[in-house]
């Protein structure tokens, strides 16, 4: 069984961002990539499920600038068979990712597609679940634990106040959580190793994909600062201001 | 302009963050019809009947709908889409799970969680965990958005009287089932709609130790949440985690114990009203968004607030 993974290149999650002077965006010079951390996850439980003798082949597909190259090499690094960059300068949106990531899974027909959950640069949360209106696929999102069975997965998903378990008839689309297992590391032959594997470079115009984004940003702004606040000595202190000045405790 | 709220509801009743949705919509103005899709939902169809500036309830009462799968969701919603300018529902891990599916199916975009509306087409969202906020204008003629429950004040639950109108379910699509729900009971309020929460993290060392939490909670009326560092760690539950992957939360109290405040932290608490941190490092970040910070052991501070209470 083919697994396809995606991944995007984010601003590392310990970078704290800024706003650039100007409002169109945030300041991305200098500042540390890495692979979107959901999408690690995503790597990580295809590579492990390569390793258990459930997948043949494990594909990782990126879609974005040329440099995105650096996040497909890490996901070979990690165990991935061979990359697929879908190179666009466009700011592309989740629903065009999705269409330009159908027109890959019409290619290569996988029988699972894992995805993170969410970008941390975005928050959009999006991408997955079009992909799997726009292919007509089960969909499984915000996955614990994926177990694979004859031609269907059962998942346990994190929804609010509790997990629920579904059965997705395949091929289908999950969707990775914090928990589903904790990535690996690249090992340095692991890396080298990384550098022969195969990266096929296409684009949105040789997939005859139109990625035109619908939404437009037309600012972005720092969040409003909280004023300073105070330190207090002591827990009387702190409960008589909870009562007497914040009035938000009886 | 015409818009539609699709409902969170348990069969009964409609959950909060349903009415959150509903003053975004009435933010955007316009005619506001609901959409309630469950299994024996009569009574929820009701209930949102009763929420004043609803001008008709769709309700959609069939088996597919009863556990709320995303193909089943997304289809009854986009068989209902048409004729409205705009699709909203609250954010919350459901509609998370079906809207994205209901915008594709109308080729549409969505926008995520907005946390104001500055025109019927102009809406403002955090990104990059909420360190900052971008303004985005959407060109599609149906606009797909969710909306973060803290942004706005939720509309009454009674008052109104619309009517209730059945529609057709849709066929069912049948490549999803569902097994099982493991979800807890809480004694407590849950942590999207307490007014006081307590959280703690890393600092509490181990699980046992998040009783001294529970009884200030309980004197409190509070809620408890955690740091993703105290979920990971295997201390409580996941579905206390409170973050830019956990909830969102933004009640009038929220104290913050044993937590250092990473950014991603921050990102589901800052919006608090009046924030406290409890903490033995002086230079936890945590202390930087706390209208009163305690540099104090836990351990002693917590029993001594307790008694206090």
């Amino acid at each position: 069984m083919k697994v396809l993974v995606t991944v995007k290149r984010v601003v590392d999650y310990n970078v704290n961002i800024r706003v650039l002077n100007d409002h169109s965006g945030v300041d991305l010079n200098n500042v540390k990539m890495s692979v979107n951390p959901f999408d690690e996850i995503a790597i990580e439980e295809a590579v492990r499920l390569k390793e258990a003798g459930k997948a043949d082949e494990v594909v990782v597909v990126s879609v974005g600038a040329a440099n995105c190259q650096e996040q497909i090499r890490t996901a070979l690094a990690l165990g991935a068979d061979r990359g697929i960059l879908v190179e666009t300068d466009v700011d592309i949106q989740p629903l065009g990712i999705a269409k330009v990531l159908k027109a890959v899974i019409d290619q290569e027909q996988p029988q699972l597609i894992i995805a993170g959950k969410q970008a941390i640069d975005g928050d959009n949360s999006q991408t997955g679940q079009m992909l799997a209106a726009l292919c007509g696929y089960s969909q499984a999102t915000f996955a614990s634990e994926v177990e694979l069975g004859d031609g269907k997965a059962t998942v346990t998903r994190e929804i609010d106040g509790g997990l629920e378990t579904i059965s997705v008839a395949l091929p289908a689309i999950v969707t990775t959580d914090l928990r589903l297992n904790e990535p690996r590391y690249a090992s340095l032959p692991n890396i080298m190793k990384a550098k022969k594997k195969p990266i096929d470079t296409t684009s949105p115009e040789a997939l005859g994909v139109d990625v035109t984004p619908s939404v437009a940003t037309l600012k972005v702004e720092p969040p409003a600062e909280r004023a300073a606040g105070i330190k207090v000595e002591t827990v009387e202190e702190l409960v008589d201001k909870l009562k007497n000045e914040a009035k938000v405790i009886s | 302009m015409s818009i539609l709220v699709v409902a969170e509801h348990d069969q009964q009743q409609i959950k909060v963050p349903t009415r959150v949705a509903l003053a975004a919509a009435a933010a955007i103005g316009g005619d506001v019809d609901v959409l309630v899709a469950g299994e024996g939902c009569q009574a929820a169809a009701d209930a949102a009947a009763q929420i004043p500036g609803v001008s008709k309830v769709l309700m959609a009462d069939s088996a597919q709908y009863g556990h709320g799968l995303a193909e089943e969701m997304a289809s009854i919603v986009a068989s209902v889409a048409e004729g409205y300018s705009h699709i909203i529902a609250a954010t919350t891990t459901s509609s998370k799970n079906y809207m994205p599916r209901v915008a594709a199916m109308l080729n549409v975009a969505q926008i995520s969680d907005i946390i104001s509306v500055e025109s019927p087409d102009t809406f403002k969202r955090p990104i990059y965990a909420g360190n900052a906020i971008a303004t985005v204008q959407s060109a599609d003629s149906v606009k797909v958005l969710t909306v973060r429950g803290t942004a706005f004040d939720p509309v009454p639950a009674e008052g109104g009287s619309a009517a209730v109108e059945t529609v057709g379910a849709t066929d069912v699509v049948g490549v999803s089932e569902w097994v099982k729900e493991d979800v807890v009971e809480l004694e407590r309020p849950e942590l999207t709609a307490a007014s006081v929460i307590i959280s703690g993290g890393r600092g509490m060392q181990n699980g046992e130790n998040f009783s001294l939490l529970e009884s200030v909670a309980d004197k409190l009326g509070a809620a408890i949440g955690a740091s993703r560092a105290a979920v990971d760690a295997g201390f409580v539950p996941n579905d206390m985690q409170v973050g830019q992957t956990g909830k969102i939360v933004a009640p009038d109290l929220y104290i913050a114990v044993g937590i250092s405040g990473a950014i991603q932290h921050l990102a589901g608490m800052k919006d608090s009203k009046v924030i406290v941190a409890i903490n033995k490092d002086e230079d936890a970040p945590i202390f930087q968004v706390a209208d009163y910070g305690l540099v104090a052991d836990l351990f002693k501070a917590v029993p001594e607030m307790d008694a206090l209470l």
